[in-house]
């Protein structure tokens, strides 16, 4: 038995070099002053954030940790109190949001834009249309004769919600028949549609990384339902005491300052732009769902 | 298939390069799922050992329920630990939430059952003569546990190789108490998945074969352990 001395010594050592690194890194990894910011893959994925954050994180000495997420999951982070300001596309979520006193002074940053994509053959016949609502219909005309499929995300996220307003614009209830739910992210449910040459309704930023590998195209685009605007909201230091709400005002103030407003309407993606920026255009900003834009501007602008 | 060959060439190049993001990723996914099953082993090895010695009521009941827990799908170990640690569970106070300690955490749950069924099995395995053997040659209480540990030490190493497998390659649990940020909690598997999830499939290939080579790696070393002295 005296073999086994020196190996219990080896796992000895090994054993408390291991407990002491994980101490040690734990107590690392909870001082790393931070702002966690939860946000959706559509904004996280077009590569903006990355271009956003760097200019903030150094003016203020702190890491903005961005989780990307779905919609619906970045809020429901942000209801626990495990984020300290988000960034997402779903007014009605955001509202909701707001109204029960998780988050407050929601104010509008930018918009993308939604298009339908489906295959070249366009069996619904919905090329070049700018009435989304008619495209919709045509679509459902089409799949109830067994011509065409719809594929949705499925999954409650921004896209989805802005997809089921549609529908329901249109009056219409998706049948199962030619209405299929991915419950996936955006790239997944591009490439799914692709392999089904299904129409499905795409942020275009997300389009834009696939469309080089699948053969479906734009067929609709420019309705103004189609606008995607995204809101930013700090979560309510008065509902969860935990979070840094300074830093969660001061961020929102980098994103609606002149310059970052600058930056998002320059930022480019396969030579397109993906994002235009609105935060001081008051009246767009109004017609896309934020009415108190000029108050909660002014409010920013006295923190 | 232009995408394979691609992140093969890109993965050989991330390596050759020393790419300082690419490091960082590979070591954080070693030392996440690294301590994780070291931790688990430390705690299931010997609880295992102890489970499948001892007679005892509900003895296989509770093995049957380690056997159960072996299949539980990461991601929701990775739920359980995020409600846990979430600001609004339990364990709010440590702040661990988006923390690669919370990965540690969660990875730790789903290894545990792993190499304590494993190691359940292996001792089970044991042949009653070699026990018997050891008592009859005056062995005591822990050198009869020695015996039955170097006995049973390939089944073992096997544990710690398949839990290793699993944590490293996983990546429900890891991302969503990790949160996938970017020089923090971003591991391989996380990368691959947003890789994937920015249509840049090369990229992601790439990643993945980095993976497969660490894992290479680490179980080459596992195994020499394993077969070491055997003959």
């Amino acid at each position: 038995m005296e073999v086994f001395k020196k190996q219990r010594t080896i796992a000895v050592i090994i054993t408390a070099i291991i407990v002491l690194s994980t101490i040690g890194w734990y107590v690392w990894d909870t001082n790393r002053e931070r702002l966690i910011l939860a946000t959706t893959t559509s904004t996280y994925d077009s590569g903006l954030l990355d271009e956003l954050v760097p200019k903030f994180e150094s003016q203020y000495h702190v890491y903005v940790d961005i989780i990307s997420v779905g919609t619906g999951q970045a809020i429901a982070t942000a209801e626990a109190g495990d984020a300290d300001v988000v960034l997402v596309h779903s007014k009605s979520a955001e509202l909701a949001f707001v109204n029960v006193g998780h988050g407050y002074h929601r104010i509008g940053v930018m918009y993308n834009d939604f298009v339908i994509v489906g295959p070249t053959t366009d069996p619904a016949n919905i090329r070049g249309l700018s009435n989304v609502t008619e495209a919709f219909i045509r679509i459902s005309n089409c799949g109830n004769q067994g011509e065409c499929v719809f594929l949705s995300r499925g999954d409650n996220s921004g896209t989805h919600n802005k997809e089921v307003s549609v529908w329901t614009d249109a009056g219409i209830e998706p049948s199962a028949d030619w209405y299929l739910e991915a419950g996936q992210g955006m790239g997944t449910t591009i490439q799914m549609a692709n392999e089904e040459q299904a129409y499905t309704l795409a942020d275009r930023g997300t389009w834009l990384s696939y469309k080089t590998d699948v053969t479906l195209e734009v067929l609709t685009e420019g309705d103004l339902i189609l606008l995607n605007p995204y809101g930013v909201i700090p979560v309510n230091p008065e509902k969860h005491s935990n979070v840094k709400n300074q830093l969660a005002i001061k961020f929102v103030q980098y994103l609606i300052s002149t310059e970052t407003q600058q930056m998002i309407g320059d930022f480019k993606k396969e030579g397109e732009v993906l994002f235009k920026p609105i935060a001081r255009d008051v009246s767009q900003c109004i017609s896309l769902g934020f009415p108190n834009q000029a108050q909660e501007l002014s409010w920013y602008d006295s923190q | 298939m232009n995408s394979i060959t691609e992140g093969l060439w890109k993965a050989i190049e991330l390596l050759l390069r020393l790419d300082p993001e690419v490091f960082g990723i590979m070591f954080l996914s070693l030392r996440v799922s690294g301590t994780a099953v070291f931790l688990a082993a430390l705690l299931a090895i010997p609880l295992g050992a102890f489970i499948a010695l001892r007679e005892f009521k509900g003895n296989h009941l509770i093995i049957n329920i380690i056997y159960t827990l072996m299949g539980l799908p990461p991601v929701v170990a990775g739920l359980f630990v995020y409600l846990l640690l979430s600001s609004s569970g339990p364990l709010a106070p440590l702040s661990l939430l988006f923390t690669p300690t919370a990965m540690i955490f969660a990875q730790f749950i789903m290894a545990v059952p792993i190499v304590m069924g494993i190691t359940i099995s292996a001792v089970k395995a044991v042949p009653k003569d070699v026990v018997d053997t050891a008592i009859s040659l005056g062995a005591n209480r822990r050198q009869l546990v020695l015996v039955i540990l170097s006995e049973t030490r390939i089944g073992l190493i096997a544990a710690i190789i398949t839990s290793f497998g699993a944590a490293i390659s996983e990546v429900g649990a890891i991302m969503l108490v990790g949160g996938n940020i970017r020089f923090f909690t971003r591991v391989l598997t996380g990368s691959v998945v947003l890789y994937t999830r920015m249509g840049e499939y090369g990229m992601a290939i790439a990643l993945g074969v980095i993976l497969l080579i660490l894992a290479f790696i680490i179980n080459s070393v596992l195994t020499y352990i394993q077969m070491r002295d055997t003959t």
